[in-house]
C-alpha cells in the first residue's frame, strides 16, 4: 500500500514544484526584476571596536558615562530609555548622590498623583524611578515628530543587526543623496522632512542628524567631543543599556568553561581507563598486530584481491 | 530486560533489600541505564546524542519552571518581564539565555540523532515503533519551541504567530474557524498568549512522558549499532554501566562545553534581533524568518508558487506537514533488510545528497526570497520529497548491499576504521544480505 501510494505522492509533489519552477523562471526571464536603489546604495556598517566587544570585553566606564551625557544631552530630547532605571547607573561608577542628583535634576519628571487632591501630577526623579520617557504617550510623540515614532533606546543595540557598529555608522553616516542615485533612480528622491543615510535599511530615515558639530557636549573628563567621538561614547553606553550584564556573562563564562574543559577532561580519562580492558578483550593488539594483518592477507587472497 | 544474559539486579544493603521488596525502583534505573542492560560494544559516537537529548530537555524544564516563575504572561507586561528577568532578577540572565539556547542545542542534538537513525536504519523492523515515538517526541518539540517563542511577545514572536497559525487558514471552509478558535481571536492577542504560556507549560511535561516510551520501546530491542548486526551473544555487548556511562558522561562535557561557550560569549547569535523590539500589531517586520530549527520546513513552505488544482498556500502547507508525516512511513517505504548505511552504497550517496539538501533548505528558508533563492529551495524541496517517497522505495528494490559481517565482535576485530570498508574483511563467513 505504502509503497504503492507513496510514489505517487511524491511524484505529485515533484510535479506541482516543477510547475512552481518554471513558472517562476519564466516570469524572471520575462520581466527580469530591476535593480532597486535600497539593493545599490544600502552599506553594511563600518566597523567599531568597543572595550566590551570580544569574549573578554568589559566596559570602558568612563567612556559609558560619556555615552550617558551625550544621551541625556542630546538622544533624550526624543528618544526614551524605559528600561533603565536611575539606580542602574551606579554601574557606571557613580556614587550613590550623584546618582540621586542625575535623578533629581532629570528635564522630565516623573509621572504622579497630587496626594491632596488626587489629579494627575509629575514629581521629581528618585534612584529608584525608570529613566522617563520624553513624551507622555506614544500618540504624543508622532505628534511632535513629524508622525514619526522615536524608538526606546534602552535595546535598540540588541534590536538591530550588527548592534553598536549599526547604530554608530548610522550616527555618522548621513550624508547629501548621491546625484548619480538621482539619476539612477528619479523616483527616490529623498523626501520632505527625511534625511538621506546609506546605512538605514530604505536609505531614508526620519531621524534629524543628531549630531551636527563637534563640541556639542563638553566632555568632563576633557576629551575632544568630535561627532565620531560622541557617536562611539553613546554606541558603548547604549551596548551597556541593552547587555547590563555584559561582564558578569563574561567572567562567567570563562569560570564555567574552564570547569567544564577540566570536567570533561577527567571524564575523557576516566572513559578511557574503563574502556581500556573493554577494547583489549575484543582487540588485543590492535590492527597492526602480525595476527590480524595476516588474516586481512588471507581474506583478500580469498577473494582474489591483488596487492 | 532485553537479553538472557543481562545481569539482575542485586540489592548489596539490607536497606536496598528492604527497599527493593516493597518498590524496586533501583531495579527499574539498573535494567534501564545501568549494569542491567546490555548495549553493543561497538557504538560509536553518533549513539550519544539520545542522551544528550534528555540531558537538553532537563535543561529545558529546570531553566523554564525557574523562568516561569517571574515571567508575567500579559500583553503589555510579558514583554517588560523578560527584560526584568534579564535585568534585575539574580542570575535571571542566565536563565534566559540557557533556556533560549537550551532550545537552539536541544534541536542541535535531536536533529543528529534523526540523522543518525536514517544513516543506520533505526526505523527499520524491529524498532518502527521507537522511531515513530520519536516524532512524536519531535512533533511536540516543535510545537513546544513556537509556542515558547511567542512568549516574549516581541515583534518576532507576534509575526510568528500571526504566520503559524495563518498554515491553517489555507484549508479551506474549516480553516479560518479553525484558526479563530486556536488564537481565542481574530489575531494574536491576550488570549492566546495566555494559552500559548499555559500550554509551553504543558508540553514538555508530555514529552518527558513520550520520552520514557521511547526509551522503554527502545529496550524491548536494544539499541542498534553501526554494523546494523543483531546482538548475538554476551560478547557482542557490554553493560550500560559503566561502560555506555563513561563515555555518555565525557561526552556530555564536552556538548555541554560548546553550549556553555555560546551561551555566556554568543547568546544572542542563534536568534532575530528583530525580537528585541516589543510587538508591534501595526508594523511588519520586513522579513518574518522563524527560528533556525525550522528554516528548511519554511523553504518547503515558500517554495509553492502555483495554484495548481489547489491554491499555492495550500500546497506549501500540506507539503510542510507532510514532509514530517511521510518519515512516519518509512519503514516502509525503505526495505531494505541491511540496516547499516555502511553497507548500502547506493543508499549512502543519497543520504550524504539529503543531508546536504537539508542544509541548502535551511539557508533558502532563511535568505530574502529572491527569484534564485525561490528556484533554489524548489528544487530542493523536489529531491526531498523524491529521496523518501521514490528514491529510497527504489533504492531498497535495486541495491545490491555489501556483505555484513558475521557478527558485531567479528566486525569489531578488524579495528573500527574498517567496519565501515568491509570489503576484504569479510573472512569470517559473511552472512549475505539478500
Amino acid at each position: 500500500m505504502i509503497r504503492k501510494i507513496g510514489p505517487i505522492v511524491g511524484l505529485g509533489f515533484v510535479l506541482v514544484l516543477l510547475i512552481s519552477l518554471f513558472s517562476g523562471l519564466k516570469s524572471y526571464f520575462q520581466e527580469p526584476p530591476g535593480a532597486t536603489a535600497e539593493e545599490e546604495y544600502h552599506r553594511h556598517p563600518k566597523e567599531l571596536h568597543l572595550a566590551s566587544n570580544g569574549p573578554l570585553g568589559h566596559f570602558d566606564r568612563q567612556q559609558l558615562q560619556r555615552g550617558f551625557q551625550v544621551y541625556k544631552e542630546v538622544c533624550a530630547a526624543c528618544h526614551g530609555l524605559s528600561l533603565v532605571a536611575f539606580r542602574d547607573l551606579a554601574a557606571l561608577g557613580y556614587e550613590e548622590p550623584e546618582i540621586k542628583a542625575i535623578a533629581n535634576q532629570w528635564a522630565i519628571e516623573v509621572p504622579s498623583v497630587n496626594p491632596d487632591t488626587g489629579e494627575a501630577a509629575t514629581r521629581k526623579a528618585v534612584p529608584s524611578d525608570r529613566i522617563p520617557s520624553p513624551f507622555a504617550n506614544d500618540t504624543a510623540a508622532r505628534a511632535a515628530n513629524n508622525n514619526q515614532l522615536p524608538p526606546d533606546l534602552s535595546l535598540i543595540t540588541k534590536a538591530r543587526e550588527d548592534g553598536s557598529a549599526y547604530l554608530h555608522s548610522l550616527l555618522t553616516g548621513y550624508s547629501r543623496q548621491p546625484a548619480e542615485l538621482l539619476r539612477k533612480f528619479p523616483s527616490v528622491k529623498t523626501p520632505a522632512g527625511l534625511y538621506y543615510n546609506p546605512y538605514f535599511a530604505n536609505l531614508n530615515i526620519a531621524m534629524p542628524p543628531p549630531f551636527t558639530s563637534d563640541g556639542q557636549v563638553t566632555y568632563a573628563d576633557g576629551t575632544a567631543p568630535t561627532v565620531e567621538q560622541m557617536s562611539t561614547d553613546v554606541s558603548a553606553f547604549l551596548t551597556w543599556t541593552a547587555e547590563p550584564k555584559l561582564e558578569n556573562r563574561h567572567r562567567y563564562g570563562l569560570t564555567v568553561l574552564i570547569f567544564l574543559i577540566f570536567a570533561t577532561i577527567l571524564g575523557y580519562l576516566s572513559y578511557r581507563n574503563i574502556w581500556a580492558e573493554a577494547k583489549r578483550k575484543v582487540r588485543p593488539i590492535g590492527p597492526l598486530d602480525p595476527e590480524n594483518m595476516a588474516r586481512r592477507e588471507d581474506a583478500k587472497d580469498e577473494q582474489g584481491i591483488a596487492g | 530486560m532485553s537479553f538472557a544474559w543481562a545481569t539482575p539486579y542485586e540489592p548489596k544493603t539490607d536497606l536496598g533489600r528492604w527497599f527493593d521488596d516493597r518498590l524496586p525502583l533501583p531495579r527499574l534505573v539498573h535494567g534501564a541505564v545501568g549494569g542491567g542492560y546490555p548495549v553493543p560494544r561497538n557504538l560509536n559516537y553518533a549513539w550519544n546524542f539520545g542522551v544528550l537529548s534528555g540531558i537538553f530537555l532537563t535543561i529545558q524544564i529546570v531553566t523554564g519552571i525557574v523562568l516561569a516563575m517571574h515571567y508575567y504572561a500579559s500583553v503589555e507586561g510579558a514583554f517588560n518581564s523578560v527584560e526584568h528577568i534579564m535585568r534585575d532578577v539574580n542570575a535571571g540572565w542566565v536563565l534566559r539565555y540557557a533556556h533560549a539556547n537550551g532550545a537552539s542545542f536541544f534541536f542541535i542534538v535531536v536533529y543528529i540523532h534523526i540523522f543518525r537513525g536514517l544513516f543506520y536504519g533505526s526505523y527499520k523492523a524491529p524498532r518502527e515503533l521507537i522511531w515513530m515515538l520519536g516524532l512524536v517526541i519531535y512533533l511536540l518539540m516543535m510545537a513546544t519551541a513556537f509556542l515558547g517563542y511567542v512568549l516574549p511577545w516581541g515583534q518576532m514572536s507576534y509575526w510568528g504567530a500571526q504566520v503559524i497559525t495563518g498554515f491553517f487558514s489555507a484549508f479551506p471552509l474549516v480553516g479560518e474557524p479553525i484558526r479563530v478558535w486556536l488564537l481565542g481571536g481574530f489575531t494574536p492577542d491576550q488570549a492566546a498568549l495566555t494559552r500559548f504560556f499555559s500550554l509551553h507549560y504543558l508540553l514538555p511535561f508530555v514529552i518527558a512522558g513520550v520520552v520514557i516510551l521511547h526509551i522503554w520501546s527502545l529496550h524491548i530491542p536494544g539499541s542498534s549499532n553501526p554494523t546494523g548486526v543483531d546482538v548475538k551473544t554476551e560478547k557482542d555487548t557490554l553493560p550500560f554501566h559503566p561502560f555506555y556511562t563513561a563515555k555518555d558522561g565525557w561526552f556530555a562535557g564536552l556538548f555541554l562545553t560548546l553550549y556553555c561557550a555560546v551561551l555566556f560569549f554568543a547568546p544572542n547569535a542563534l536568534g532575530h534581533a528583530d525580537n528585541y523590539i516589543p510587538a508591534n500589531p501595526l508594523a511588519t517586520p520586513a522579513h518574518i524568518v522563524p527560528e533556525w530549527y525550522f528554516l528548511p520546513f519554511y523553504a518547503i513552505l515558500k517554495a509553492f508558487t502555483v495554484d495548481f488544482i489547489l491554491p499555492a498556500k495550500l500546497w506549501g502547507v500540506v507539503a510542510m506537514f507532510a514532509s514530517i508525516l511521510l518519515l512516519f512511513f518509512l519503514s516502509w517505504l525503505d526495505r531494505s533488510p541491511v540496516r547499516s548505511g555502511h553497507y548500502r552504497p547506493v543508499f549512502k550517496r543519497f543520504f550524504w545528497i539529503l543531508v546536504v539538501d537539508v542544509f541548502v533548505l535551511g539557508w533558502a528558508g532563511g535568505s530574502t526570497p529572491t527569484a534564485l533563492v525561490v528556484a533554489v529551495s524548489q528544487i530542493a524541496t523536489a529531491y526531498y520529497f523524491a529521496h523518501f517517497l521514490i528514491i529510497l522505495p527504489l533504492i531498497s528494490k535495486f541495491e545490491r548491499p555489501l556483505p555484513l559481517p558475521s557478527s558485531i565482535t567479528a566486525s569489531v576485530l578488524h579495528g573500527e576504521k574498517e567496519e565501515s570498508a568491509p570489503y576484504g574483511l569479510a573472512k569470517s563467513a559473511p552472512a549475505a544480505a539478500e
